[in-house]
């Protein structure tokens, strides 16, 4: 069923982008969705090739939303445009969104049966782990050096303790650290 | 009725700002989230926020599902269950759709790009801020919920096991879960 163009290279139809991504959104049922996507994209399916596919990932961590979707956005549009990114995320949101309304819906029922509130403290207390976990495997990566953990604690201190608007710190922070990430050999390229 | 209008316009307005502001994934905008749905607008209260986090983190799907149940509740006071999954929709929409549309735009120059100064120095000096953002979130949904100091050793027997093991977090979820129940936190 995977669609291949005259050349053999890989040519996969809106239906097929939408089953993909949603094989991959229940396939990571309790995170993993990353390694996943490299899974089924690039060995199971072919359809790019790790460079392409790293080079992505790079892309969608950077922008803004949620890295899993941008990466359905990315991957759509490649093969099919703007259909064809509708039909990744669509694929990709379907079932999770309807377990999600149907979670929140149970929840905001029965929220105050007592039971229900000692597992959640319990729950909650493994996710903000999985949040901090986050932090560290990615601090360890880009933090080596006075500069980065000075941004990395400005902007915890101004909008995680000070509670300063997410706006406001990206508007005094963003453009510093963008000028300081700035590569520095630039003029003896040119 | 004029409520229900204007609660729908907050959601809007909130999560496609959000969406463009959530740099590093879903995750990172967590504060500012709390900030707006539960002293803003009053949609939930603290301890809520704290719980619809703990299950959208252990149900399937992309990281910014907490906002599908956010909007359910303020949609869903302004007007019950039907309202609540319009609210739902619309909140999930409009945490998607800026973003979608920035990546949609940027990956057609994105290979081009390749050797572009502004590549390297957004991925690099955005990476310490995004860490910061994940690290205030953590530290605001711990105020958040009802962290006593049982909580707050199992928030680090658990990073512990998620830093160093590649355990399905969805087991340790559910285990904190059952530790839960037991009354031990």
């Amino acid at each position: 069923m995977s669609g291949k163009d005259g050349e053999g290279r890989p040519n996969p139809s809106l239906f097929e982008l939408a089953l993909t991504f949603n094989h991959i959104a229940l396939a990571s049922f309790g995170g993993g969705l990353s390694a996943w996507s490299r899974e089924v994209i690039v060995v199971e399916k072919k359809w790019m090739q790790d460079q392409e596919f790293l080079s992505a990932v790079t892309m969608c961590r950077i922008l803004p939303g949620a890295n899993q979707i941008n990466m359905a956005v990315f991957v759509g549009s490649r093969f099919r445009g703007l259909p064809g990114a509708l039909a990744a995320v669509a694929g990709l949101c379907a079932i999770p969104v309807t377990i999600a309304v149907g979670l929140a819906f149970a929840y905001f029922k029965f929220h105050e049966v007592p039971e229900l509130k000692s597992v959640l403290r319990g729950a909650t207390a493994a996710a903000i782990a999985l949040t901090l976990s986050m932090a560290i495997k990615t601090g360890r990566k880009c933090l080596g050096g006075v500069v980065p953990i000075l941004f990395f604690a400005a902007i915890f201190a101004l909008n995680g303790v000070m509670r300063w608007p997410l706006l406001a710190c990206l508007a005094l922070l963003a453009p510093l650290a963008v000028l300081w990430g700035w590569p520095r050999k630039k003029e003896s390229e040119a | 009725m004029k409520d229900d209008a204007l609660t729908f316009m907050h959601i809007v307005v909130l999560f496609s700002s959000l969406s463009l502001m959530s740099i590093g994934g879903g995750n990172s905008v967590l504060p500012e989230m709390h900030r707006k749905s539960v002293q803003d607008y009053q949609w939930i209260t603290d301890q809520q926020f704290a719980d619809v986090f703990a299950i959208s983190q252990a149900a399937p799907g992309p990281s910014i599902l907490i906002v599908t149940m956010i909007g359910y509740q303020a949609g869903s006071q302004a007007g019950g269950p039907i309202l609540g999954i319009f609210g739902a929709l619309l909140a999930t929409v409009c945490m998607i759709l800026p973003a979608g549309v920035l990546v949609y735009i940027v990956s057609s120059v994105w290979t081009k790009a390749e050797k572009s100064p502004v590549r390297k120095a957004v991925e690099r000096g955005l990476a310490p801020i995004t860490v910061g953002l994940i690290l205030a979130s953590a530290y605001v949904m711990a105020g958040s919920s009802d962290h006593g100091w049982q909580a707050y050793v199992l928030t680090g027997l658990c990073t512990v096991v998620f830093t160093t093991t590649k355990i399905n977090p969805i087991l340790v979820v559910g285990l904190a879960g059952v530790i839960g129940y037991l009354g031990w936190v």
